[in-house]
């Protein structure tokens, strides 16, 4: 198990190993938020306060937990990139920015369309969810900026694993401050209440489905990753000369 | 058929399920374009090298 | 005793005494950001027009954007000066903990950027209107939050210090650590309008300001180093 984890940290395995896993983690994936998908939308009653369009929950919830789950990866890679030097880690860490963004960008976007109906509004600065996903949507600009404008790439890694571990400590305390802020005046807005069975197993599904599909989205942007960053070694230019060779 | 107006409801609810749908394929699609890119460009450097040019380990 | 390296403490404030002396030679540094704070506190009532109600209304809003703005601003020199003169390779080979000397450095920057913020408030406050409460909850909420934004704008500039377009940079970098900071600080001041308590937003301030405290030090130390390998 150690000598499996061990290759995998090895660029050139990696590389041949990451694309065998992917199949396993899309097609289940994929398969999951389909049904997860239909039983929300058909199956699930409608909600006693908000009617069918509670249903945006579905793809809210996943994304929004997506987005804060990528960026934990984040973080955590990038702090073992930093202490112990694997450089896999490194491209790990930026390989998930650009996902988590997407991520956060999707749970804003539909947290703001799902607003309209309920609160009258695109946007509500009162919610304390939208404002703290908001500040970090700008962390992942942030992180993603300060890797583009550092040049060599040893010093990008540790630059923005400085700042992805800086937010890993402040991102919490936003999302938490900011609700309790918003609790404290102005009542809640959460849905309250235990879900009902038939509401609550289609969006574990979902979320469990948009993980594994984030999982196979990750493996490919690090591979791609990892081949950019090793691209002047002799391993790449072998397997690229002797696929040229076979005529793939 | 309600499940299309969703109890009038129907614009929002569809439209995320939608944006979910384009940002997953969006990020497939761009993970395709940018292995293709690397691997494109290492090709071409390396036949304009040639063959035979050994380059360095790593960087 | 000769030759016995200086203290922690001796270090953080020769440090700081070092940056408030250069501050002193270079008032243009200082007076610019505060001279941004009170333009924008006072275009906003020219722009806005005089209704009373509003500018009560916006008035804790609108100053303190501006005082996050005019603070943003004065971060970019913080070490910029120091890695062109190379005074921080002076700091990074220095035998003083390297947090410290990060740390000096931010108090004189506090010093000289969000301390002059909060001293010139009131003066501004006035273009809005503002009783004499809520100028002092305001006071309170700019000192408690001047400290974490110097905190963290400073490991914002150490990260991008010698970076081609490193201002715009630093604005991002910092921005989003700066918003509860934002939404407290201003939320908290109109509270004061309405009667409600203002403990809870000063109590998160300032729990955010050690939070801040205890992170930033060692960030900005370990960003110096990066930055200037």
């Amino acid at each position: 198990m150690w000598n499996f984890i061990h290759r995998l940290a090895s660029p050139p395995h990696f590389y041949r190993i990451a694309p065998r896993i992917v199949p396993w983690l899309a097609v289940p994936g994929l398969l999951l938020i389909g049904y997860g998908c239909y039983a929300g939308l058909f199956v699930a009653p409608p909600d006693y306060q908000q009617g069918d369009a509670f249903r945006i929950i579905y793809v809210h919830v996943p994304a929004a937990y997506l987005s804060m789950m990528t960026y934990m990866i984040m973080a955590v890679s990038a702090a073992i990139g930093l202490i112990w030097r694997i450089k896999l880690s490194h491209a790990v860490a930026a390989a998930a920015a650009p996902l988590g963004a997407w991520f956060t960008f999707l749970a804003l976007a539909t947290g703001s369309i799902w607003g309209r109906p309920m609160w009258g509004t695109w946007w509500e600065w009162g919610d304390p969810r939208l404002t703290s996903e908001l500040i970090m949507l700008f962390v992942y600009f942030g992180y993603m900026a300060l890797r583009a404008a550092i040049d060599d790439t040893v010093k990008a890694d540790k630059a923005s694993a400085v700042l992805a571990l800086v937010g890993a400590v402040n991102v919490p305390i936003i999302h938490y401050s900011v609700y309790w802020w918003t609790s404290l005046h102005q009542g809640e807005t959460v849905m309250k209440g235990k879900m009902d069975t038939d509401m609550l197993v289609p969006l574990l599904i979902n979320i469990l489905g948009f993980t594994l599909v984030f999982g196979a989205l990750l493996l490919r942007r690090v591979r791609a990753e990892v081949l950019f960053r090793e691209r002047r070694t002799r391993w790449v230019r072998d397997m690229v000369l002797s696929a040229a060779g076979r005529g793939t | 058929m309600s499940a299309f107006t969703m109890g009038s409801y129907g614009g929002y609810v569809w439209s995320c399920f939608a944006m979910a749908a384009v940002v997953l394929i969006i990020c497939d699609w761009r993970a395709r374009v940018r292995q293709r890119q690397v691997y494109r460009d290492i090709e071409v450097r390396i036949k304009a090298l040639g063959p035979d040019n050994a380059p360095g380990e790593g960087q | 005793m000769d030759g016995e390296t200086p203290g922690l403490f001796t270090a953080v404030v020769a440090v700081a005494r070092r940056d408030l002396l250069l501050a002193w030679k270079r008032p243009g540094d200082v007076l610019n950001p505060l001279f941004f704070f009170a333009m924008v506190a006072t275009l906003f009532p020219l722009a806005v027009g005089p209704s009373n109600e509003q500018l009560e209304f916006s008035g804790p809003g609108v100053l303190w954007a501006a005082a996050l703005l005019a603070m943003l601003l004065s971060l970019n020199s913080l070490f910029v000066s120091d890695f062109e003169d190379g005074s921080l390779d002076q700091m990074l080979v220095s035998p003083q903990p390297l947090p410290a000397l990060a740390l000096g450095k931010t108090l004189a920057h506090w010093m000289t950027s969000g301390l002059p913020l909060v001293l010139v408030s009131p003066v501004v406050a006035l273009t809005f209107r503002m009783p004499v409460a809520v100028v002092g909850v305001l006071m309170l909420t700019l000192l408690l939050g001047t400290i974490s934004l110097s905190l963290l704008g400073a490991i914002g500039a150490a990260l991008t210090v010698g970076l081609h377009r490193g201002t715009a940079l630093l604005s991002l970098l910092v921005l989003p650590f700066a918003m509860p900071v934002l939404i407290f600080g201003a939320r908290t001041v109109s509270l004061v309008a309405t009667g409600d308590s203002v403990a809870g937003g000063l109590y998160f301030l300032a729990a955010y300001a050690v939070l801040i405290v205890s992170i930033a030090p060692f960030a900005t130390a370990a960003a110096l180093r990066i930055s200037n390998e």
